[in-house]
């Protein structure tokens, strides 16, 4: 119903990877300690997620080199 | 008087920018270039304006005052989140957007939704809920300039005063520029912002003798420990958090800024840059926000500190107004600007009061869009550009920002900062509250107008009903909870000192949920009133979308 009737596989391995890294964000493995302090100063909980970031442009560029929308172009 | 001096050097160009954008388009006079600068924005402006007009003084003040207080959870509630799902909205999101407004000429969202749905006054709904919650973000601009310009210049100009000059310099580079003028703007500041980040963080270490001492202090404290950990948030609000960057998306400037790249290509390196761009700014706001609790050698931070341990050991004894006068006292909006003071030298100091100038000055695309929104979606729809034609549609644009700055001014002046700090929390969740619209109508066949009214009208009542609980009940101390409403025996909506929970939960998360519910199960309900075949091939043949 929310999708199209004609969902290409490909487009099922990037909504599943979309899903796999929100859920990536939940770190409940860090969630109660601050060390190791990374670099001596960034606690493990902020660096995880500065990671995180980082992670999320390199998802980003993997979705639009392999499934960007270039029929809107037309 | 030097910070002071810079910042009105800051004012001086990026009002001679609109100016130049002005002259740029003589000659030109349709609303198409005025509003969307003819749809031709390269992809470097497109990237940095899209992302300037997303950073409001939230990104750099608000976070860092934030991450003061609650500690390196900031980062994770609000800017990792973000890094993911606004990019992702603006790639099945934004290029569709485009995509419809170049083959149809939409010029606003709204537009896009009347055609979707076949709809006319729903679609009138639909601009006066979005305009609604877009105010305030205009409101606080305007004090925010005030307060920063009397903050900047050591009280030599008046709160009154200081919020006329921002003002009317974002109205006339708005005004002159249209969507160029604010386009190149916000270019301009978010280079600024990203510059700024790393020679602050660079500049304060120096003045600190390095972090990694101030971290170990830091953790020793039993107080301040927490805050480099997140044992004080549940994860299940730590969840909630992900809904609201949702809004991004169904923000009306944010949806305009999409219609304006000259290509679609361009949305490419937008959205791959953009968690880039959004981890350049918030991780030095949020790193500084929290090393800032140990730098008590600056006299206002150490007073802040004060503050919030006075709040947290004796606010169950407090008055209300007293504990609200703590609160307000231990506020870190400015431990930045405090840092500053404390550790660095003067002209960094003054190109921070540029910079959070241009913090505060992000309502420019707010009020352009207001502006193309009331042109477009009323002026022309009822009949205006028909009468009087495009140069006059522009022209009452123009008028529009004119009126609108002044209005905003003057409530500015007249009604007191809470109201719409209250305001700006919840339209955040009532745009996240909007985004199932867009899905509905780019995505699902079935949807039809009327249950694009229930999601529009759920969210109106959801975001009306929070405020008035708020305005009701004031917060508890920290740490407390006061319940409001019970459900065999669970507790379903707590007043706490940030705001208000449901289920534990940030209100934008059954906000959201029950408008998409809302959305099907009205137009399962409604399929009669489905569009047309002709319409619907616009959105989901092959030679449509």
């Amino acid at each position: 119903m929310w999708l199209p009737d004609n969902v290409p596989p490909m487009r099922w391995l990037g909504i599943l990877i979309v899903a796999v890294f929100y859920a990536l964000h939940q770190d409940f493995w860090f969630w109660k300690s601050a060390r190791p302090l990374v670099f001596g100063f960034l606690p493990i909980g902020l660096f995880y997620h500065v990671v995180y970031m980082l992670a999320s442009a390199a998802v980003l560029w993997f979705l639009v080199r392999f499934f960007w929308p270039s029929h809107l172009d037309k | 008087m030097i910070p002071a001096i810079v910042v009105f050097l800051y004012l001086g160009v990026v009002l001679y920018i609109g100016i130049f954008a002005f002259r740029r388009a003589r000659g030109k006079s349709s609303a198409e270039d005025y509003f969307l600068a003819g749809r031709s924005l390269g992809p470097a402006v497109f990237l940095f304006s899209l992302f300037g007009a997303n950073m409001t003084a939230f990104s750099i003040l608000g976070a860092s005052g934030h991450a003061f207080a609650n500690g390196i959870v900031t980062f994770g509630l609000m800017a990792s989140s973000s890094a993911l799902v606004i990019p992702l909205a603006l790639f099945v999101i934004g290029t569709r957007l485009w995509s419809l407004g170049k083959r149809h000429g939409f010029m606003t969202p709204v537009q896009m939704f009347r055609d979707r749905w076949e709809c006319g006054h729903i679609g009138t709904v639909i601009f006066a809920v979005q305009a609604v919650l877009l105010v305030p973000y205009i409101v606080i601009a305007v004090m925010g300039g005030g307060t920063t310009l009397r903050t900047i210049s050591g009280g030599m100009i008046p709160f009154w005063l200081g919020g006329a000059i921002v003002s009317l310099v974002v109205m006339g580079y708005v005004f002159f520029g249209g969507m160029r003028g604010t386009a190149w703007v916000n270019t301009f500041q978010s280079i600024l912002f990203l510059m700024f980040g790393a020679v602050a963080v660079a500049v304060i270490a120096a003045g600190m003798g390095g972090f990694r001492t101030a971290m170990e202090s830091l953790l020793a404290a039993p107080s301040t420990a927490p805050l480099l950990s997140r044992e004080r948030v549940s994860p299940w609000y730590f969840l909630s958090y992900t809904f609201i960057p949702l809004s991004s998306i169904a923000f009306p400037h944010i949806g305009i800024f999409c219609l304006t790249a000259r290509k679609l290509t361009h949305f490419r390196k937008t959205i791959v840059l953009y968690p880039i761009c959004m981890l350049a700014i918030w991780l030095p706001s949020v790193f500084l926000g929290v090393v800032a609790n140990q730098a008590t050698t600056v006299p206002a931070i150490k007073a802040k500190v004060e503050a919030r341990a006075q709040l947290a050991s004796q606010g169950a004894q407090l008055s209300p107004a007293e504990r609200d006068r703590l609160r307000g006292q231990a506020a870190g909006d400015d431990v930045i600007l405090r840092l500053l003071e404390g550790y660095a030298p003067l002209w960094l100091a003054s190109l921070l009061g540029a910079s959070v100038m241009a913090a505060v000055m992000a309502s420019d695309s707010q009020i352009l869009a207001l502006s193309t929104m009331f042109t477009e979606d009323v002026f022309a729809f009822y009949g205006g550009k028909a009468r009087f034609g495009e140069a006059i549609q522009v022209q009452t644009g123009r008028l529009f920002i004119v009126i609108f700055t002044l209005v905003a001014y003057v409530i500015a002046l007249r009604l007191p900062q809470s109201i719409f700090d209250l305001a700006t929390q919840y339209s955040f969740a009532g745009f996240s509250s909007l985004a199932p619209l867009l899905v509905a109508a780019l995505f699902w066949k079935g949807s039809t107008r009327w249950g694009a009214l229930a999601s529009t009208l759920w969210t109106a009542m959801a975001v009306l009903s929070i405020a008035v609980l708020q305005s009701t009940v004031p917060a508890p101390p920290p740490g407390t909870v006061v319940s409001v409403l019970s459900i065999a025996g669970a507790q379903a909506v707590t007043r706490v000192t940030t705001g208000t929970l449901v289920f534990g939960l940030l209100p934008v998360v059954p906000m959201t949920i029950m408008s998409a519910l809302l959305m099907v199960i009205v137009s399962k309900l409604t399929g009669a009133t489905r569009p047309g075949k002709e319409t619907l091939a616009r959105y989901f043949s092959k030679e449509g979308l």
